[in-house]
């Protein structure tokens, strides 16, 4: 049986798990997030199972270093009423979404995660269900729910 | 995914780059860096340096495949594989001097763990072999005490994980003629024309 270089997984994975990352601790704690959860991971891979879906796993541990680092930091806010001009569309996206992650931050904590683990991760709702404690059906709404609210709080033609 | 509204959140080369590199630096300090791998340019090609630990694990010519290299590493040492090169620098920069001509020897600590057997004793006994200085095979089996076993020290040298940095390039025919090499006949004669040039 073939197993994959850790490197294999963090090349296919890394930015996929930085933006759920970003998406559910905002900007200042992401790159934290990442690096416990690579780390962690890296710690554990030797155990997983070889048909375990990697990119469930790694969220599954994001999830929990993400708890961690937002019990850490108590959530360090980003004032919402007073955004930064919007820098260039050239500059680096990172500059720029500290205005997403205000409108993210304004979901509920159900509704943020359901949205980033299905339409930023592409979970299916079961697994999500398991994570958030909660039914696939709730899991499913909160995301539905989540995607709503924030294309109200942060409309798309605004990114172009 | 549904939607664009997240592009946003997606990371730029330079964010990941530094990210890896973070991830190496506390893989190694919690001790979860098993394998740590580099590729380095040569006048043979691009080359793979890998390192447990415990020293230089593998050097890998570019004909071997360098991804299915690490894929048995990865089976063979540890799945704990990154792409870290720090712990290579000591051998890239003596791989560049021995290139340069300016080094006969390598001294790095070297991981033998893939040669066993009598395959480890060829190969021990090809750290013997100096620089600029060729033995036959049959002479090889004989050092080691197998004077029949010639066709065992071709196939130990073809195994040698550890190629140019252990010679096994300086093993050739009785003939004179230089024989097969895990690096292709070319990368042979290569390595035995610049260590000619001192002489």
């Amino acid at each position: 049986m073939k197993v994959r270089p850790f490197e294999d997984v963090v090349a296919a994975h890394g930015a996929t798990v930085l933006r759920v990352c970003r998406a559910v601790v905002g900007p200042v704690d992401a790159e934290d997030a990442w690096s416990e959860t690579f780390l962690s991971a890296l710690r554990a891979y030797p155990d997983l199972p070889a048909d375990a879906n990697i990119e469930a796993w790694l969220v599954t541990i994001a999830h929990r270093r993400a708890l961690d680092v937002g019990r850490a930091t108590s959530r360090r806010a980003i004032p919402v009423d007073t955004p930064p001009d919007r820098p260039s569309a050239r500059a680096d996206p990172a500059a720029r979404y500290p205005d997403l992650w205000a409108a993210l931050q304004r979901l509920p904590d159900k509704q943020r995660l359901a949205v980033a683990y299905h339409h930023i991760a592409g979970l299916p709702f079961a697994e999500i269900a398991a994570l958030l404690g909660n039914s696939p059906d709730a899991a499913r709404r909160a995301a539905a729910d989540g995607l709503k609210s924030l294309r109200k709080l942060y409309p798309e033609d605004e990114i172009a | 995914m549904s939607t664009k509204l997240f592009d946003e959140l997606h990371a730029d080369d330079d964010t990941m780059a530094r990210l890896h590199q973070r991830l190496e630096r506390e893989a190694a300090t919690d001790e979860l860096l098993d394998v740590a791998y580099r590729t380095v340019d040569s006048p043979v090609g691009p080359l793979l340096l890998a390192a447990t630990t415990v020293g230089l694990v593998r050097v890998a010519y570019d004909v071997e495949d360098h991804d299915a290299v690490l894929t048995k590493l990865a089976s063979a040492v540890s799945p704990r594989v990154l792409r870290a090169p720090a712990r290579l620098d000591d051998t890239a920069r003596q791989l560049d001097e021995y290139f340069a001509l300016r080094r006969t020897a390598f001294e790095v600590p070297v991981d033998l763990r893939l040669a066993e057997g009598f395959r480890r004793s060829v190969i021990e006994h090809l750290r013997d072999i100096g620089y600029g200085r060729r033995e036959s095979y049959a002479e090889v089996a004989a050092a080691v005490g197998s004077p029949r076993a010639v066709r065992a020290v071709g196939t130990a040298c073809a195994h040698n994980p550890l190629p140019v940095v252990i010679p096994c390039h300086r093993v050739v025919r009785s003939d004179g003629s230089t024989g097969q090499y895990v690096g292709g006949a070319a990368a042979k004669t290569a390595l035995l024309d610049l260590e000619a040039v001192r002489e």
